[in-house]
């Protein structure tokens, strides 16, 4: 057991420190934090760019091989470059359904054309993805997806419909559960897509979320044609494929989230010292102290048993069902933290960008708002108790 | 970075679990734990044997020389299960406070001893006040002579009634230092940090009386340690007067980590059991593992013993490299596996129903160690307070 880095690793984590510090851009956070006032477009503009910036510094896919645009190193260092972002409060990564679930499914799954394709395009940004899982009719209960491909030719036609799908209306590009067999067993007609989202026949209605916000959408498939190059890991097999995208994501979010939640930490910590209670900063509130202690600990908690995690991939072992269990505490954590800024704030909180009285202009109530998708995306908190229940402790399916 | 233990550490992790489950299974605990002692001679000598009681130790001495992260795996495997008897007071409480402060010539004729099993050691710090910190130390320490007399009361003194020797902590003056800044801001301008000492009692020293208390976790022995006129020459004071708390500090950090690690044993194994139970109980005609009332409470138990784990094994590795944040990672793994050993060990009551509630299941046997030991070296409540002083809340 050993926490210190190698002299090659602290050479690198030097090297993304003072990148950082160079050209991290000034004051974004202010400027361009969600629930500000600036425009969505402006917001994925200003994105888009930072990552094409990390990309051709080399900090983007610092695990994937050399030949698909990644830089081919461990996960070690992704760790130690995902630590310097939360130190230097770095923006987001936009393309992250990419980075995160359908870069690492094609090289595990993809053709050697595939993955000469599309992984690199998705590090520098210039082809965001989204994914297409979800539908009215089927969430939780994934399999019992109704989307249909059928072949004509050297093709396929998909018609149905996708929904909650995130940041489509920015996507080149849709990771497709559809239906190719509908007389198979629920979890094996299903086949893997990289559908084109600039197909014709594909349309995207934003849905507004319960904070305001169009960042999901509907998609609707009418006669869509995808060629057949594009099934990604064979026909009928894309339960398979799309269950270790979700492993990824969880995974990834491990990595990210980590992240985040040391930010948003960080944030919340700051709005205690500046918050006033009885007189005095609420941070010498007993009480208070207390749930930041907390906090502070659930968010250590979460680096080491992630780190442990990360131990286990660099043996070489695949991510596991125990994905479930890192993105459950997340969820569990985040919700609080945002619930405690809230409490902070008092009958404050109760006040939205607008208002001159509104705390930080009313960013923590947009963040608080969307802490609530955290227990629902990605799968419910529900179906990540099921799957440790069931696939890391082995009690029986009910 | 590499956050697992290396093959030699699973070979003591297998050697010890075999050791234990042959040696020490739930009917050897039931009938230790009854007993006044809470150990055998026999298992005591096969414990020594196995050379745990000189784990920490230096070969000098008669020891292994091994770290807190070797540690930590036979503490979970004690923990597992929930080991009776002198072992922590010996090795972590009296042994290492000797190692710690100890002069060269108390170790030497300690801790050869204690490694090889011969004598068993404790420690006694706190008082009926039931104060962690400093200030919690009032036991007097009177100058006489080249010497000291001791007046005064200790309690919670784990297996004071079989150790050969105890170390008292006492107070030698009330502070005369400005504070210094530390846990607990000291009133009316003086450090209680200061003045603290530690002594070095052999059994039967006159006026040493120990008081066996019956406690909650049968398993744990504590005791009242009563000091009337104490006189001990100054061989017996360890190190420097007055200057015993640091090492005094280092010493219970130390024995948290450990500590943890027990509880992270013991909340895997009550786990363990709730899920095989689970798997075979039928009701309404299927297994209660089924029920996602059950099943989601096995996954947050998962959660609670794999996250202790994760934050305990950072906490000895801080004790093991002497890293600045070492204080900060034992009051984290304290915080945390104290609120996750008791959530755990009350999850495995509730899944098992009635016969969880028996005397006869193992269950309670983990339910009050998790209970005692939350409150052993400060509850999480405490370190959490400790926590936001270390990182500057
Ligand atoms: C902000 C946001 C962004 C999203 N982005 C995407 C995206 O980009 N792409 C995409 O494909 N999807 C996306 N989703 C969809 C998300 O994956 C689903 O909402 C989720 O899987 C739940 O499905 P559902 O909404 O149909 O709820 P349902 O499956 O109908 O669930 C309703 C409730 O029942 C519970 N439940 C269901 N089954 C069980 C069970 N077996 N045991 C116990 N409880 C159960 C659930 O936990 C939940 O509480 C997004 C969702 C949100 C909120």
């Amino acid at each position: 057991m050993d926490f210190a880095l190698t002299p090659e690793q602290t050479s690198f984590r030097d090297e993304v420190r003072s990148w950082l510090a160079k050209n991290l851009p000034k004051d974004w956070s202010n400027r361009m934090r969600v629930g500000s006032d600036v425009p969505r477009p402006e917001v994925y503009d200003f994105l888009r760019t930072w990552q094409r910036k990390m990309y051709e510094a080399g900090f983007m896919g610092l695990t994937w091989p050399k030949d698909y645009g990644g830089r081919g190193l461990t996960f070690m260092e992704e760790m130690i470059l995902q630590e310097q972002i939360a130190l230097a409060k770095a923006p987001p990564v936009l393309n992250i359904l990419a980075i995160g679930m359908a870069g690492p499914t094609i090289i595990a799954y993809g053709t050697e054309e595939q993955k000469r394709r599309y992984p690199a395009k998705m590090l520098s940004c210039e082809e965001i993805w989204c994914q297409g899982y979800s539908e009215p009719n089927s969430g939780s209960d994934l399999a019992s997806l109704q989307t249909r491909a059928e072949k004509v030719g050297d093709h396929y036609v998909v018609n149905g419909q996708k929904v909650w799908t995130s940041i489509a209306q920015q996507a080149d590009w849709m990771m497709l559960l559809a239906r190719t067999d509908g007389t198979a067993e629920k979890h094996k007609g299903i086949t893997y897509f990289l559908l084109d989202m600039h197909s014709p026949g594909v349309a995207v209605k934003p849905l507004k979320q319960l904070t305001g916000d169009d960042e999901f959408n509907e998609v609707y498939f009418d006669n869509v044609k995808v060629p057949e190059a594009n099934i990604l890991g064979g026909l009928n097999n894309g339960w398979a494929v799309g269950m270790t995208t979700l492993m990824y994501e969880r995974l990834a979010l491990g990595f990210g989230l980590q992240v985040r939640l040391r930010i948003a930490l960080d944030g919340l910590v700051d709005l205690a010292k500046r918050t006033k209670k009885n007189g005095a900063p609420a941070t010498q509130d007993p009480n208070v102290r207390q749930k930041l202690a907390q906090m502070w600990i659930d968010t250590e908690v979460f680096k080491y048993t992630g780190a442990r995690a990360i131990t286990k991939l660099l043996k070489g072992e695949l991510p596991g069902p125990e994905a479930s269990a890192g993105k459950m505490m997340w969820v569990e954590g985040h919700q609080r933290l945002q619930e405690l800024a809230m409490e902070l704030q008092g009958p404050y909180s109760q006040l939205g960008r607008g208002s001159r009285w509104a705390v930080d202009s009313g960013v923590w109530q947009y963040s608080y708002l969307r802490s609530r998708a955290n227990s629902i995306e990605g799968g419910t908190t529900e179906i990540q108790k099921n799957i440790i229940g069931e696939r890391v402790l082995g009690l029986p399916k009910g | 970075m590499n956050f697992g233990f290396n093959e030699e550490q699973d070979l003591l992790r297998s050697t010890a679990r075999k050791f234990l489950d042959n040696e020490c299974a739930s009917e050897t605990v039931r009938k230790l734990m009854d007993g006044p002692e809470g150990m055998t001679p026999d298992l005591w000598k096969k414990i020594a044997e196995q050379g745990w009681t000189g784990l920490i130790f230096p070969d000098e001495h008669g020891g292994m020389g091994l770290g807190f992260v070797d540690l930590v795996v036979l503490m979970e495997e004690m923990g597992r299960s929930v080991l009776p008897g002198p072992f922590f007071s010996t090795v972590l409480l009296g042994g290492l406070a000797i190692r710690e402060a100890g002069t060269d010539t108390q170790k030497k004729s300690w801790l050869p001893r204690i490694s090889s099993g011969e004598a068993r050691a404790t420690l006694a710090w706190m008082e009926p006040s039931a104060e962690l910190g400093a200030r919690g130390i009032t036991l007097q320490a009177a100058a006489k002579g080249t010497g000291f007399t001791l007046d005064g009361t200790k309690l919670f003194v784990h297996d004071a009634h079989t150790a050969d020797v105890i170390v008292v902590a006492a107070r030698t003056s009330s502070g005369q230092n400005p504070p210094a800044g530390g846990q607990n801001p000291p009133a009316g301008g003086q450090d209680p940090e200061d003045g603290v000492s530690l002594f070095l009692v052999p059994k039967g020293t006159p006026g040493m009386s120990v008081t066996l208390l019956p406690t909650m976790d049968q398993t744990r022995k504590l005791c009242e340690v009563e000091l009337k006129n104490v006189v001990l020459g100054a061989e017996a004071l360890m190190g420097q007067a007055g200057s015993g708390w640091v090492p005094l500090a280092r010493v219970i950090d130390r024995a948290t980590v450990a500590l943890c690690a027990e509880m992270c044993g013991g909340a895997q194994k009550v786990l363990e059991m709730t899920v095989e139970y689970a798997k075979i109980r039928q009701a309404f005609g299927r297994p209660i593992g089924s029920y996602q009332g059950v099943k989601h409470k096995a996954a947050d138990m998962l959660v609670d013993v794999e996250n202790s784990k994760s934050i305990t094994y950072y906490a000895a590795w801080a004790m093991d490299e002497g890293v600045p944040e070492g204080q900060l990672a034992v009051s984290m793994a304290k915080a945390y596996v104290s609120d996750a050993y008791r959530r755990v060990s009350g999850a495995g009551i509730q899944l098992h129903g009635g016969i969880g509630f028996t005397w006869e299941h193992d269950l309670h046997l983990y339910f009050k160690r998790a209970k005692g030991s939350e409150f052993t070296f400060g509850d999480a409540t405490w370190h959490r307070e400790r926590v936001a002083q270390l990182v500057n809340l």
